[in-house]
């Protein structure tokens, strides 16, 4: 299950060769960069294999940037990365990826089943031999694990976000990733929804031991899940307990402007005082 | 060239009609309307189509169905332009029946000899009578007139319809009423370019001036300049090379007019104005 | 059945169902990518092609291959998946281009003097004077194009529904854009020898789409389509025989109706 603690906010901390084998992501005084302009650095990151982290951070800082590092569509311009002991990139079915979109509109005519088939044989070229199919299976399994059975037939169009976001989580989990990887999947979605994924994605972790980064606007349907935070803002990326980087001290550090941490009565977290206002749907940009 | 009748009455028809359709087209991109423009055309072909075969005057058929379906686009609203497939395929179905009227006219007593198709597609602006030139003119004059009276509210309504409507502006019937002004235009302007090349008269030279300049009026009166300038040098051309087809010369002169803007802009890094509130095309 | 006994007639049926497979399965990605505007442009650029070619005195079928694969290479090349696209600057791009393709077809055609006989066949279709070696020329076609969706349909239908994660996954998805261009360059350079440039949308896009409103199912679907529009071929051609109106006309009409039958079916039925 998810490996030991590390007791303070990690940053730089030596490992022993064997340590490293055991990390689901290790970043190195990673720095990145997007059209010639350093988005974070001096990033070092080591996340352990079965851990629940959810990456925060204001818009734009850079939280789908870290996920694009790790899938390998994006070279750090410093510094070094490895996922699940490789170089990112090299990792096909290991690595389950949902990523942040738009809904499917109403007008997409293709069942939520066929689209988890994908997960499994999208990438493969070749005529799909009906006599030759062994993943029917499999992909019933998915679409049961994630309780998407009722409306996996119908055209995902027609379905709503919680139900869409579930056959997409289903289409990554196919091919038995070890690494989840989820860019903003709560964000349409409203409270109960956000819970009830948050909940689902826990269990999947736990009864596959897989390891999960999860970007978020909001950490409190997260909370009681997630081991760790990695928080990006400012240029700068910032991992621990959530209860150690979500703080007044931590986040004023990390803003440069003074932010205060609230602790409602049921335990919900809010913090005041960004110098920015809260993402909308429409900040995202569109997917042609 | 301007003792040829032909080409006094092409440039007397032409003029007012270009004027009117510069004008009618800096609102059709500003509104991004550009296909409704395509399915006014596509309908323009079959309504005179079956006039012809019915044997009635061709421009009766031309304004009504022009007129008729600009209705049923403001009955349909904003939904009808979202969903391309059911637009083209009906497009397809309105010219495959403009296509059986053709056969049916070339079959009846009226005759043919392929003249229609070419005249209805392609225009007819060096055929035109007197008679014929007179009318296109009188209503290209009423269009350009009425355009400049709804000029100001129909660009407040663009812009920014909701601030419209809170300043009492009845936004639906401005909006309404222009796409009637331009089913009508649309079958004045097959009458000279032809029903396949109208969008060259009303959207092209407004795609150009739309680029040149930012400022509504400035536009508005530089799309209207530039669809005439169009018309009379299509015109000059085609009268000093006879096997160019004028609709083809006029098409021409914007299309060149439209890839110059393109130049000019590039050099100046002025980036076209598409006003907030614009809706855009697929909604 | 007595159609058959003409050689022209069985050329006829034998381009028409070629034509019409072709179609069908490229317009089932057409329809779901909603690239139908630009299937269209290509549709009006075999125009120019088309009476250009016989303005140079080569064999049409040149002219629309060669116009619709220039046009489908630029639109491939013009096109960023990256960047928001502005669809009202687009649309006044294509506006532009697709008014431009008009006037020059005309102007060959004038050119060439055969505005009379030939522009009805070039716009609206004729099923007249097909030869072997058009038949042939379009069997070939239609290989290429299917070989195509038989060896990288998967990894297209990935990367049209969600190239994020395709392209996460490994899959080309650029080489795929292009590469698919380029063959609804060839399937609507076909088509429109068959609908005339104008009507291609019927062979095209109606029949997909007809049968997506009738079933979601991939393998489904594309069978579907294939079945509707082979249908519409032979009854539009058939009828078209007998009755001695244009095949344009009737094939519209056909797919039309089962367009129409599909949308209203479906909403007829219960969720």
């Amino acid at each position: 299950m998810a490996g030991g603690r590390t007791a303070g906010i990690d940053q730089g901390a030596a490992r022993s060769d064997r340590e490293v084998a055991l990390l689901a992501v290790e970043l190195v005084d990673v720095a990145v960069a997007r059209d010639g302009r350093t988005v974070w650095s001096d990033a070092t990151v080591g996340i352990e294999r079965g851990e629940f982290v959810a990456v925060l951070g204001p818009n734009a800082a850079g939280k789908s940037t870290l996920i694009d590092l790790l899938l390998g569509l994006l070279r750090p311009s410093a510094g070094t990365v490895s996922v699940l002991g490789a170089p990112p990139g090299s990792h096909g079915n290991k690595i389950g990826y949902v990523p942040q979109r738009h809904a499917f509109d109403e007008t997409t005519r293709i069942r939520g089943v066929d689209i988890v088939r994908l997960g499994l044989d999208g990438t493969r070229f070749g005529l799909p031999l009906p006599w030759r199919d062994r993943h029917g299976a499999k992909v019933q399994e998915a679409i049961e694990l994630v309780d998407a059975a009722e409306y996996a037939r119908r055209p995902i169009g027609e379905c709503s976000g919680g139900e869409q976001q579930r056959l997409l989580i289903a289409r990554a989990l196919i091919g038995s990733p070890e690494l989840l990887l989820l860019d903003e999947p709560l964000d349409s979605l409203d409270l109960p929804n956000q819970s009830s994924v948050s909940a689902l994605v826990d269990r999947i972790r736990r009864e596959r031991e897989m390891t999960v980064l999860l970007v978020a606007h909001d950490v409190n349907p997260l909370l009681p899940y997630v081991d760790r935070v990695i928080y990006v803002a400012g240029g700068r990326v910032l991992a621990g307990p959530p209860e150690q980087v979500i703080t007044n001290e931590t986040l004023t550090a990390l803003y440069q402007t003074p932010i205060e941490v609230l602790r409602t009565s049921d335990g919900r977290l809010v913090v005041v005082g960004l110098p920015e206002a809260p993402a909308h749907h429409t900040d995202r940009h569109a997917h042609p | 060239m301007l003792s040829q009748d032909f080409i006094r009455l092409a440039l007397l028809a032409g003029t007012p009609i270009a004027l009117a359709s510069g004008a009618i087209g800096y609102f059709v991109v500003l509104r991004s309307q550009v296909f409704a423009g395509d399915t006014l055309s596509h309908v323009s072909f079959t309504g005179a189509l079956a006039a012809a075969a019915a044997g009635v005057d061709l421009r009766f058929g031309l304004f009504a169905a022009a007129i008729a379906v600009a209705l049923l686009l403001v009955l349909l609203g904003d939904r009808a332009a979202s969903d391309d497939v059911a637009i083209g395929t009906t497009l397809a179905w309105v010219l495959g029946l403009g296509a059986f009227f053709l056969d049916l006219f070339n079959r009846s007593s009226h005759g043919g000899n392929g003249v229609i198709a070419a005249r209805t597609l392609f225009g007819s602006i060096f055929g035109l009578s007197g008679g014929q030139a007179r009318l296109a003119a009188e209503i290209g004059v009423g269009l350009f007139v009425v355009m400049l009276a709804i000029a100001r509210p129909l660009l407040g309504a663009t812009i920014d319809s909701k601030v419209a409507s809170a300043q009492g502006m009845p936004v639906a019937a401005i909006g309404a009423g222009f796409l009637v002004l331009v089913g009508v235009d649309a079958a004045e302007a097959t009458q000279v370019v032809g029903a396949l090349l109208m969008l060259g008269l009303i959207a092209v030279p407004a795609g150009a001036a739309v680029r040149l300049t930012a400022s509504p009026y400035l536009a508005l009166t530089l799309s209207s300049v530039l669809a005439v300038a169009s018309l009379w040098l299509g015109v000059v051309f085609a009268y000093v090379i006879p096997s160019l087809p004028p609709s083809s010369a006029i098409i021409g002169v914007a299309a060149a007019i439209y890839a110059l803007s393109f130049v000019a802009t590039s050099f100046t890094a002025r980036r076209p104005y598409w006003p907030r509130g614009a809706r855009t095309e697929n909604g | 059945m007595s159609l058959f006994a003409y050689p022209f007639m069985v050329h006829a049926i034998e381009a028409g169902t070629i034509v019409a497979v072709m179609a069908a399965v490229t317009g089932w990605f057409v329809v779901l990518r909603r690239q139908t505007f630009a299937g269209h442009a290509l549709a009006v650029m075999s125009f120019p092609g088309a009476s250009g070619a016989a303005l140079a005195g080569l064999p049409l079928a040149v002219g629309y291959f060669a116009a619709c694969g220039i046009a489908a290479t630029a639109i491939a090349a013009g096109s960023r998946t990256d960047e928001r696209r502005n669809l009202a600057q687009e649309s006044a791009v294509i506006g532009v281009v697709q008014v431009t393709g008009f006037a020059l077809g005309f102007l060959f055609l004038s050119l060439y003097g055969g505005v009379l006989e030939n522009l009805e066949n070039l716009l609206f279709g004729s099923f007249l004077g097909i030869t072997t070696t058009q038949v042939e020329v379009l069997a070939g076609v239609a290989v290429c194009a299917l070989a195509f969706f038989a060896v990288a349909g998967r990894p297209l239908l990935f990367s049209s529904i969600d190239d994020l994660v395709a392209r996460a996954g490994g899959v080309p998805v650029r080489a795929l854009e292009v590469a698919f261009l380029l063959v609804l360059g060839l399937a609507v350079a076909s088509t429109a020898q068959i609908t005339g440039v104008l009507l291609v949308f019927a062979l095209l896009v109606a029949p997909a789409a007809a049968a997506q409103q009738f079933t979601p199912s991939i393998a489904g679907g594309l069978g579907l389509s294939v079945a509707i529009g082979l249908l519409v071929t032979w009854i539009g051609l058939a009828l078209s025989y007998y009755t001695n109106y244009s095949v344009g006309f009737y094939v519209t009409t056909l797919a039309f109706a089962a367009y129409l039958i599909a949308r209203l079916s479906r909403r007829l039925r219960p969720a």
